[in-house]
């Protein structure tokens, strides 16, 4: 389907020409060699690519089966599959939101319409008015747009930023390059679970020069939940921004109620990849820090991805229908995981808040001791299930997972296995079937059996 | 570290993760219960995977001395 043309009748004439195919008549008499050229260009780069992917695992069919083509999908706090909400919009924008929505004659005003109510869409889900709500490529880019615009606004009060420890690493990479030409960043530790301690960083916020807080919803490793209400009061009082980090949990749980500048990322919810969101709050002092922009509201630059916004609009719109009763349905499959895999594995570590109440409820995070993350994972994709790891025994990284550093947990042999939509059962019996094997072949390797 | 000087002395320095700690559980009954043993680890993850491996295994952590160097005591 992606080799096909565009149709002449959807594009319009002129918006059909490519800058490399301009030169192209039918008086050409080079035309032939042209098209051949064109169609090497054009073709290939594309198909070949394509082809390389396993035929509908796009689709939410795809994850379903353990036999299936995509095998034993249990890595969806990574991202998601495209929500068929989402693929249909995707499909239809792709065909009739094509249209610059900074043009004033009629295709350009119904594009703009379209985006409009996206953004109203998108804003409204996350309790933001719809002129604070931007799209930026990805969920880092605007994590890094929110951090840098308001530092670069706040500079004259302070250049420091207070954060967790355990933020994603586009967050802490952001403090660092904000205060690379001074000011500090605050790391505020996390308990066993992950938790941040709330006092230490409302004593931090009380500090001179602190230009800005951030703090995820929810831990992206280990699922723990963080105190982002309390946070966010704290900040209020100390006249300090909060940054939420939004990215585990928009279209799972409900959204933040106290933030500043809020990120997250529509991939992991079952938009397309692409779109991230960052909301401003009116009021909140940000600068770009990037040249102005005329699109983006300002804040950020270039050509808007109108038909991936419509489709991950679509998406989050849809989950608010269905997501209570999948945080029911999810944190079920992961009290299973986290009581059955201790029965069928010895020398295992459940990693984070043992209460459900105080975690996200689609991820689950554990240790085998004496086993290298990475071969395991390398051992669950051979048996057709994926998962992810935050080990580094193997990998170039030399560095273990910050996040379960700071919680003083086993960095080797972890294992992340996060749910979706279509996982069910059926996914946690397979991931009981090929577990404990898996852990024994390795620990057998390693010369590690019985100990 | 109240002056007691470890029992054993285990050298894994340019080991990876998780052969130190591997190394740890096959040696640590080589010293009596009560006794201290030493580990070297330059590993970045020993730091974090020796205590936690003591409070799994129900050893006590001691601390790190010096950078790389590990004491706990068996139990």
């Amino acid at each position: 389907m992606l080799s096909q043309r565009p149709r002449p009748d959807l594009l319009g004439g002129a918006a059909v020409a490519r800058p490399d195919e301009r030169r192209i008549d039918a008086a050409d008499p080079d035309r032939t060699r042209w098209a051949d050229a064109r169609e090497t260009v054009w073709n290939e780069p594309v198909t070949k690519p394509v082809a390389q992917l396993p035929q509908h695992a796009a689709g939410s069919a795809g994850t379903r089966s353990p036999s299936g083509p995509a095998g034993t999908y249990l890595d969806w706090a990574s991202t998601a599959p495209l929500h068929p909400v989402a693929r249909a919009t995707l499909v239809a924008a792709l065909d009739a939101g094509w249209a610059d929505p900074a043009r004033l004659y009629g295709l350009g005003r119904r594009a703009r319409a379209a985006f409009e109510a996206a953004r109203e869409q998108v804003a409204s889900l996350i309790g933001a008015r719809a002129d604070e709500v931007s799209f930026p490529a990805s969920g880092t880019a605007a994590a890094h747009l929110a951090l840098l615009g308001t530092a670069a606004a706040r500079q004259r009060v302070g250049r420091d930023v207070v954060l967790s420890a355990v933020e994603h690493s586009c967050v802490l990479a952001a403090a660092g390059y904000a205060t690379r030409d001074g000011g500090s960043v605050h790391e505020i530790e996390v308990d066993r679970a992950g938790r941040v301690d709330l006092s230490a960083f409302t004593a931090a916020l009380a500090q001179p020069g602190v230009a800005l807080a951030s703090l995820q919803s929810a831990n992206h490793e280990v699922g723990t939940l963080q105190p982002v209400d309390a946070a966010g009061a704290a900040c209020a009082a100390a006249g300090v921004p909060l940054h939420v980090d939004a990215a585990q949990t928009l279209g799972r749980l409900d959204p933040p109620a106290r933030w500043d500048l809020l990120s997250a990322s529509a991939h992991k919810w079952g938009g397309p990849p692409g779109v991230g969101v960052l909301a401003v709050r009116t009021g909140v002092r940000w600068h770009s820090p990037a040249p102005e922009d005329e699109r983006g509201g300002g804040r950020v630059p270039g050509y808007e991805n109108l038909p991936a916004v419509l489709a991950a609009a679509a998406a989050l719109a849809a989950l608010e229908g269905e997501r209570r009763d999948e945080a029911v349905r999810l944190t079920a499959l992961v009290e299973r995981v986290r009581a059955e895999v201790p029965q069928h594995v010895t020398g295992v570590q459940m990693v984070g808040d043992p209460d459900p109440a105080g975690r996200a409820p689609h991820l689950v995070t554990f240790s085998c001791l004496y086993v290298p993350g990475e071969a395991l994972l390398a051992e669950l994709d051979r048996a057709g299930v994926s998962v992810s790891s935050g080990s580094s025994c193997t990998s170039s990284a030399l560095t273990p997972s910050h996040v379960l550093v700071a919680m003083g947990a086993l960095s080797h042999g972890n294992i992340r296995v996060s749910f979706g939509r279509d996982s069910t059962d059926a996914d946690v019996d397979r991931l009981l079937a090929v577990l404990p094997g898996a852990v024994a072949r390795l620990r057998d390797e390693q010369g590690a059996r019985g100990l | 570290m109240s002056g007691e000087l470890p029992a054993l002395r285990l050298d894994y320095r340019g080991q990876r993760c998780p052969l130190p700690i591997i190394g740890l559980a096959r040696r640590i009954g080589d010293v009596p219960a009560g006794a201290v043993l030493e580990l070297l680890a330059d590993d970045p993850a020993a730091r974090s995977d020796v205590p936690a491996w003591c409070d799994m295994c129900g050893h006590d952590y001691l601390g790190e001395p010096r950078p790389g160097t590990f004491w706990l005591r068996r139990r």
